[in-house]
């Protein structure tokens, strides 16, 4: 490893600097900052297909930026060799937006499988590790199931378990909550807190709740346009002093924050005479 | 980990079956087959013509398979083919006047070395030449000759006939 | 992923697939050191793509065996030689037939299946899921099939021919009455080990390589959609049965 991807310490175990990324010609990020904190559950929230999925496929590596410096513990991640990736992959876990379980094994090997693949562990080991991770998203008799047999909230749950089966140091969900009901949502909710609370895992959190963000997360960051719009703690930003943050935590539709994708004309679309209004679309 | 087991024996089996296969093409359809035949000795004929005629190409006696060609030399003072025929120990009673001739199967089948035999009271030993033989029948010059003569003279119409019986029989 | 979706049917576009496809064959045989950690992951495959295309293989083993039968006994007659109906029926599967049509049947039936299982993986991010977990799937998942391809190719050739000869046997010795022993002792005398048999077992591992590589790159390299799973299916079949045919002519024009 070179001198300049040593690792430096700060609390910031996540640093982006000047991310911009352009995908099909559309600008998700422009010259982004943002950093999480070292043991804090950072909640990141923002209109549907703003580039909080992109955000955490940078921050992994499996997507590069068109620039910038993505720091993940010292390393800057698009610089990385592949085998120096995957070497800090083992240390990170990552909830998938809709799931991904390895179709051809049960839940009980999906959950195994990081650890088969990189520990030779002796299968009684293995085994409590799996069912004790099995048992905290609440699906252990359910580990001889197969991946089509699951509901999709209990999908998310076998990933959430695949996610900390190695006890990582930092954890990715995104967006975790959904498809789940209140129950499995509180349990989710706890589980992530306490992984946070007593083991100093340091998370990052995709959601559209803000209800269940509030509850979890130390601090949030608000993203739109391809910039930081809004930061703070949950409570700061539930106070709503920007534009940004009271028309997304209002759930209004008009505001900074357009409710349509960048569009033609509506009633010209439709086939109608142009009207005098005009749709918030650039 | 059930499931992961019967793979691997699943597995196993198919590569045994495959290898089983491989084995059976091998050594039961070439001509590893008829290396099979265990004590052999050899004996030597010469032709001026040996034709299409093959290493392991079958020796037979009245149509049974006694061996096989083993060597085909050519030598270089008689200017002549000569041919080496590996037997099969079981059939070591061949008498030492017998003549060796090459024969086609069918019109256009493969040529073996077919033995007549003699009536001499001693046998052949291992290493013994064969005194009579007859050189393969060139299709051409039957050909050739009939064109010629009308008809093959009586010497010919005896070289051509264990031919032709041969050709009923198969 | 490119947005763009490969269009075979232009000839740039179908070159550009070949060259992607052979850099493809360097990283699967780049990453074989890394698969063999994964060697248990290669016999499942060899299960999947060899044991289970068994059934096909021997069946039309069986079949084409009877037919060739029937077809040699019957122009060979003509000429005096049915008695080498045997001997041009093996020398026809083992250096041509047998490699060529389970080829074509196993780019059928484990071809589009390794397409289809690749391709729904990346179209379920199940591959980025292993990146993830620090596994690569060039490694866990590509080259795995490719190396079953290789191995089970011979082994179902062997098949194939090994019940073509019986399906031969049945109908020239005990349907058209040709005598047993001249069937076997024709067979013998002509069809060598190495230049017949064993040829045809390399000839059969360069085209289950052929076929797995392309299987394994469309699925691989597929857009991540339904349509584009479909597409790919389908151009697995389609390029694998040319490349086969193509290469069985080189194979056969060089090698022998
Ligand atoms: N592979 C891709 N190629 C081109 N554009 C892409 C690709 N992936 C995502 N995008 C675009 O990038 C933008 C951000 O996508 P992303 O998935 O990060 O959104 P998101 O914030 O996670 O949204 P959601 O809350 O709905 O999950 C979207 O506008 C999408 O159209
Ligand atoms: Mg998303």
């Amino acid at each position: 490893m070179s001198a300049a991807n040593a690792p430096e310490r700060t609390d910031a175990l996540v640093q982006v600097r000047g991310l911009s990324t352009e995908l099909n010609g559309k600008t998700i990020f422009d010259r982004l900052d943002l950093d999480v904190p070292r043991g804090k559950i950072t909640a990141i929230m923002g209109p549907s297909g703003t580039g909080k999925t992109t955000l955490l496929r940078h921050i992994t590596g499996q997507l590069m930026p068109d620039a910038g410096e993505i720091r993940v513990d010292g390393h800057n991640v698009p610089t990385l060799a592949r085998g120096e990736l995957f070497d800090l992959r083992e240390k990170i876990g990552y909830l998938f937006q809709n799931s991904a379980l390895l179709t051809d094994f049960t839940v009980f090997e999906n959950v195994a499988f990081p650890l088969r693949q990189h520990l030779k562990l002796p299968e009684e080991i293995l085994r409590n590790i799996v069912l004790t991770k099995l048992q905290a998203v609440g699906l252990r008799g359910a580990a001889e199931l197969m991946p089509s047999e699951l509901s999709g909230g209990m999908a998310r749950r076998v990933a959430l378990a695949r996610a900390i089966v190695r006890d990582p140091m930092l954890i990715l969900y995104d967006e975790p909550f959904v498809g789940l009901d209140p129950i499995a949502l509180n349990q989710i909710l706890k589980l992530i807190r306490t992984l946070n609370d007593t083991l100093g895992i340091t998370s990052i959190l995709v959601a559209h709740e803000f209800a269940a963000v509030g509850r979890a997360a130390d601090h949030v960051y608000l993203i739109a346009g391809g910039k930081v719009a809004a930061q703070g703690t949950p409570a700061e930003l539930a106070r709503g002093e920007s534009d940004w943050t009271r028309q997304f935590f209002g759930g209004e539709a008009d505001g900074p924050v357009p409710f349509q994708y960048p569009a033609r004309d509506y009633a010209a679309d439709l086939g109608f005479p142009p009207s005098g209004r005009t749709e918030r679309a650039r | 980990m059930a499931q992961r087991r019967s793979y691997q024996v699943g597995t196993g089996l198919f590569i045994l079956l495959g290898f089983a296969a491989l084995a059976y093409l091998a050594t039961q359809t070439t001509s590893v087959a008829n290396f099979r035949q265990g004590d052999t000795y050899t004996l030597k004929a010469s032709f001026t013509n040996i034709g299409q005629l093959k290493l392991r190409s079958p020796v037979k006696l009245a149509g049974v398979r006694i061996g096989s060609v083993s060597a085909i030399e050519l030598d270089p003072v008689k200017l002549q083919a000569s041919v080496k025929l590996s037997i099969d120990r079981h059939y070591s009673e061949l008498p030492d006047d017998s003549s060796a001739a090459i024969f086609t199967s069918g019109l256009l089948g493969d040529q073996y070395v077919g033995v007549q035999p003699g009536g001499s009271p001693d046998m052949f030993k291992d290493g013994d030449e064969f005194l009579l033989t007859q050189s393969s029948l060139q299709l051409e010059d039957l050909i050739g000759k009939f064109l010629v003569s009308g008809s093959p003279k009586p010497a010919e119409q005896d070289a051509a006939k264990p031919s032709a019986d041969n050709h009923q029989k198969e | 992923m490119s947005a763009t979706r490969p269009r075979p049917s232009r000839i740039g576009d179908a070159l550009a697939q070949v060259g992607a496809c052979g850099l493809f064959l360097f990283q699967l045989i780049g990453a074989i050191p890394k698969s063999l950690r994964h060697i248990k992951e290669t016999i499942r495959q060899v299960w999947f793509v060899g044991a289970m295309s068994l059934v096909i293989i021997m069946t039309c083993g069986l079949f084409v065996g009877m037919v060739l039968g029937l077809q040699l006994y019957d122009v060979l007659s003509r000429f005096g030689s049915a008695a080498m109906s045997g001997t041009v029926v093996a020398l026809a599967l083992y250096r041509e037939l047998g490699p060529v049509v389970t080829a074509l049947l196993f780019a059928g039936r484990a071809g589009t299946s390794i397409t289809a299982e690749i391709g729904l993986m990346r179209a379920t991010d199940q591959l980025a899921a292993m990146e993830m977990m620090a596994v690569d799937p060039l490694a866990y998942v590509a080259t795995p099939r490719f190396l079953a391809g290789i191995v089970a190719m011979p082994l179902l050739v062997c098949v194939f021919n090994a019940l073509a000869i019986l399906g031969a046997h049945v109908v020239c010795v005990t349907w058209l009455g040709l005598d047993n022993g001249t069937f076997w002792s024709n067979m013998t005398t002509n069809v060598d080990v190495w230049t017949d048999v064993v040829n045809g077992v390399w000839k059969s591992a360069a085209f289950g390589a052929v076929v797995a590589l392309i299987a394994v790159f469309q699925g691989y390299t597929t857009p991540p959609t339904s349509e584009g799973v479909a597409y790919a299916t389908t151009r697995t079949v389609v390029f694998s049965s040319i490349a086969v045919l193509a290469l069985d002519f080189v194979m056969t024009a060089f090698l022998t």
